[in-house]
């Protein structure tokens, strides 16, 4: 494997645990305000996500960043070529992350509310601009000779588009759901579980849509051999485990099943863009690739070799910091 | 209205927010590691309340500085694709190595500080906040290397068009970063000091819980003593290797039209004219600019005239002189600052000493307005080295105007432009809020009763006003 195709994994594996990590919590910041029925089953639901979602994000800075380094094109074309939906996305999340910080502060119902609402916001925005972006970098966006995007935001938001963009939150939503069984108990822990089975349906029809849209619509699916459907199809069953394993309260497996539907449509999606990074519906040609948007070999040596010496302390304490905060919330720890 | 200009716009007033509160993060971090420590050898619960009543505004503030940071991340794609696509190379690793050692560090151990006090042994709670203080001091210095590589380019090749990593430690170890990292460093800690001290002063004048408060004036002033000396002696060096590396910025700074004479006289205040490029009138002390230069009392300096000359001449045609007089009176604010921080704070450390404090109400008074020194320190000198580098974006290889985004339009840039600034501009309303009402909160008192504080009735504008 050559430095370029490495660097193009760990960035893909970047975005996929980004978007599993910080699917759950988008999903969780989403129904906090819709199942907690009181302030302090609000704060028991985003209490669950509580010492993570900073981290969480961090996948994504470190992705923008290792895409800077590693691919200076692709960061540049994608981040201003996309530059509308970015700004609300960025929007959204500075509002989330202050709202999670400013909402405990004041003891005051308008107060709380208005913050509830900027969670909500903030946590349902981005996974539908997310779900956007996936779908156009699946049909290729107009990128010229320059390596530049070209053309306004709206023909971004094409009907396949838009379904990707519900379909995407909706996967956030159960994944937050299935998370929120795992960290609660009791009634919070119920009612959870029983909206995640209401939306298991919805759900499965979107994803199920998606792909064959996504299969009829472009190359993505089968870029590689036909055989590399069979991605597609796993996003699919998995996502239909974990309504099985919800409705048979193993929540464990439920949530694992969960995150594997967002791991393989990630995956399917970044498999079958490579070699290609961004795809020019222009031209084939001008697509930018892993070799022509890339740095040069000896920044990407050395960016190699920090990964490799940080990545295993950055996975080592994260991995405990789960663990140390395994316990369920209950209504006697909201003390923060 | 042009792209250029509304992406400049917005590029300086993020960044300026932006900075705004992450020195005071860093200075916070720094001195509630402290102050835990405190805890934890002498096992004093006083020093516990301590730390939680500074830790609520730093995890306000944090909470501001990590959401406005995204946004700074995102902005050199989003705004700067041309600068981006030629320097990824060299200024990308910088950034994803700061998000790979600093901000999983300090996000991760952030969530631990909070939510483990009970979770966790004192110990490993200890070290979980000083994880978080190492992670802030680890990502100003990554984002420094790469602002670094902006002012002194090196360790780098141009292979065909673009600028690509030639020697990685070349640019670790550039001599820019090494003047910098400490001016930022010390000058952060001075903000976070400065606050607990300005604060504190504000609660013993008020009695509430003065033996606390006492505590934390004496640990944060001497904080802010060392670091105000410490910023003096890293500003000096900053200045002297600008000689080398952008005599130009450092004659902007000093209103330096043609070459000075030797000895150098130091200019206290001018009136520049930026259109007959000079000076109307000037106020001077011989001596000190060699000095201040060359450290000692001889040695001349470049005018602005002359270095626009060469540079004609090495760069091709163009206007390579910065704006003087924006340069000329930030770096003055900024020197002022520093000298006025370094006397309180002095003054203070000797009150705090005698244990007298009461005794000097208007002192404490004082403290308060001077929460406000750091924070022009911080403003206008990156306002002096940002803007003293115009025009260029990459000193003597790229200039800002061939850095922006060709494909993002003038409307695109100043949709963003407002809504970002709105946004913004609410948060500092709210963050100034909250600080208020946790600062006013007599812990003392019995406990507060809830559901009164409305932050729209009039009490809480009248909060917010004060
Ligand atoms: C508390 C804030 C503060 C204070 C009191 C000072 N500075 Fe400063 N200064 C900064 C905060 C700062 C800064 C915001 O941190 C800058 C911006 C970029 C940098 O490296 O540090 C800076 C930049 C900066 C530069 C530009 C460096 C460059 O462009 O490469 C110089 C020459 C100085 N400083 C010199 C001084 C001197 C001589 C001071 C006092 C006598 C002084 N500073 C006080
Ligand atoms: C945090 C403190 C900083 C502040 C307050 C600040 C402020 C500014 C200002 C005022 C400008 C000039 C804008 C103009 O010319 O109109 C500027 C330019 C710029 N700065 Fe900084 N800056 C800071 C740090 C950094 C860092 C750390 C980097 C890089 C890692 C950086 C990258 C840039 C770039 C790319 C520009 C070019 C855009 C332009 O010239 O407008 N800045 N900044
Ligand atoms: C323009 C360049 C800059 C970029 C791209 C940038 C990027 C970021 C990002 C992405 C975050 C959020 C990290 C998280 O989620 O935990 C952040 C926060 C932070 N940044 Fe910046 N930043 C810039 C300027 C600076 C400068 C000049 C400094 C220090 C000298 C600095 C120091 C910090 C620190 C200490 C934090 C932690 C949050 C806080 O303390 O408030 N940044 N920055």
């Amino acid at each position: 494997m050559s430095l370029n195709e490495l660097w193009f994994l760990l960035i893909a594996v970047l975005f996929a645990g980004f978007f599993v990590l910080e699917g759950f919590d988008f999903g969780v910041g989403t129904v906090a305000r819709f199942l907690g029925k009181d302030d302090i089953e609000k704060r028991v639901y985003i209490n669950t996500i509580g010492p993570f979602w900073d981290a969480n994000e961090v996948w994504l800075i470190t992705a923008g960043g290792a895409m800077f380094a590693a691919f200076p094109h692709w960061y540049a074309t994608m981040f201003s070529g996309f530059y509308i939906p970015l700004v609300f996305m960025l929007l959204a999340l500075i509002i989330r992350g202050v709202a999670f910080e400013f909402r405990s502060k004041v003891e005051n119902k308008k107060w709380r509310n208005m913050w509830d609402w900027g969670i909500f916001i903030g946590s349902s925005l981005p996974p539908i601009l997310w779900g956007v972006v996936l779908a156009n970098f699946m049909t290729g966006m107009p990128i010229d000779q320059d390596k530049e995007m070209v053309g306004g935001f709206i023909q971004f938001l094409h009907p396949f588009a838009l379904l990707g963009g519900v379909m995407f939150l909706f996967v956030c939503i159960v994944h937050g759901l299935q998370f929120i069984t795992l960290k609660t108990e009791g009634e919070l822990q119920e009612r959870a579980r029983k909206v995640a089975k209401k939306l298991a349906p919805v759900t499965l029809i979107l994803v199920l849509l998606f792909a064959i849209v996504g299969f009829i619509k472009t190359d993505i699916f089968t870029y590689h051999g036909n055989l590399w459907i069979i991605l597609p199809i796993l996003t699919w069953v998995t996502l239909l485990l974990g309504a099985i394993l919800n409705n048979k309260k193993r929540d464990g497996w439920a949530f694992t099943m969960t995150s594997l539907t967002i791991l393989l449509l990630s995956a399917s999606i970044f498999i079958g863009m490579f070699p290609r990074v961004m795809i020019s519906s222009i031209n084939e040609a001008y697509s930018l690739t892993v070799y022509n948007a890339a740095s040069g070999a000896y920044t990407l040596k050395v960016m190699s070799i920090a990964s490799l010496v940080l990545l295993p302390f950055v996975l080592g304490y994260q991995i405990w910091s789960y663990y140390i905060f395994r316990k369920r919330v209950t209504k006697k720890d909201v003390t923060y | 209205m042009d792209p250029l200009w509304l992406a400049r716009l917005q590029f300086a007033s993020t960044t300026i927010f932006h900075y705004f509160f992450v020195p005071m993060s860093i200075g916070l971090a720094l001195i509630i590691a402290i102050m835990q420590t405190m805890y934890v050898v002498k096992d004093d619960e006083k020093y516990k309340r301590m730390t939680k009543f500074w830790g609520t505004l730093f995890l306000i503030n944090f909470a501001v500085g990590v959401v406005t940071g995204i946004l700074q991340e995102f902005q050199f794609g989003m705004n700067w694709s041309t600068y981006s696509r030629f320097v990824g190379d060299v200024f990308g690793p910088s950034l994803a190595i700061e998000g790979l050692l600093a901000f999983f560090m300090e996000s991760t151990f952030i969530g631990l500080w909070v939510f483990g006090w009970d979770r966790l042994s004192k110990r490993v709670h200890l070290l979980s906040v000083w994880l978080v203080s190492i992670g802030t001091i680890l990502s100003a210095f990554w984002i420094l290397s790469a602002n670094s590589f902006m002012q002194s380019p090196v360790g780098y090749e141009v292979v065909d068009g673009r600028a690509q990593m030639a020697n990685f430690w070349e640019i670790i170890a550039n001599p820019q970063l090494w003047v910098q990292f400490p001016h930022v460093l010390t000058s952060a800690f001075a903000t976070g000091a400065f606050l607990i001290a300005g604060v504190s002063a504000w609660k013993i004048s008020k009695k509430q819980d003065v033996d606390m408060f006492k505590r934390s004036f004496k640990i944060s002033i001497i904080v802010a003593a060392i670091s105000s000396l410490f910023i003096l002696v890293t500003g000096h060096n900053q200045a002297q290797n600008l000689v080398e590396t952008q005599p130009m910025k450092l004659a902007a700074a000093e209103a330096l039209w043609e070459h000075s004479e030797d000895p150098a006289p130091f200019t206290v205040i001018a009136g520049i004219n930026s259109d007959e490029k000079t000076n109307d009138w000037s106020l001077d002390i011989p001596y000190v600019l060699s000095l201040l230069s060359y450290n000692k009392f001889s040695g001349s300096l470049q005018g602005l005239n002359e270095l626009q000359d060469q540079y004609v001449e090495k760069y091709g045609p163009g206007d390579y002189i910065p704006h003087v007089p924006t340069i000329f009176w930030s770096f003055r604010a900024m020197v002022v600052s520093g000298t006025l921080m370094l006397m309180v704070a002095i003054y203070g450390w000797y009150a705090a000493r005698k244990d007298n404090l009461e005794k000097h109400p208007r002192f404490l008074k004082l403290m308060v307005w001077a929460i406000a020194l750091p924070f022009i320190g911080n403003t206008v000198g990156w306002i002096v080295t940002e803007l003293g580098r115009q025009p260029w974006v990459v000193f003597g290889v790229m200039k800002t105007e061939d850095a922006v985004s060709p494909s993002v339009t003038a409307n695109e840039v100043l949709f963003s432009l407002v809504t970002f600034n709105l946004l913004y501009a609410i948060l500092g309303a709210v963050m100034v809020y909250l600080f208020v009402k946790h600062i006013k909160k007599d812990s003392t008192k019995k406990k507060e009763t809830p559901m009164t504080t409305d932050p729209f009735s009039k009490e809480g504008t009248e909060i917010v006003s004060q």
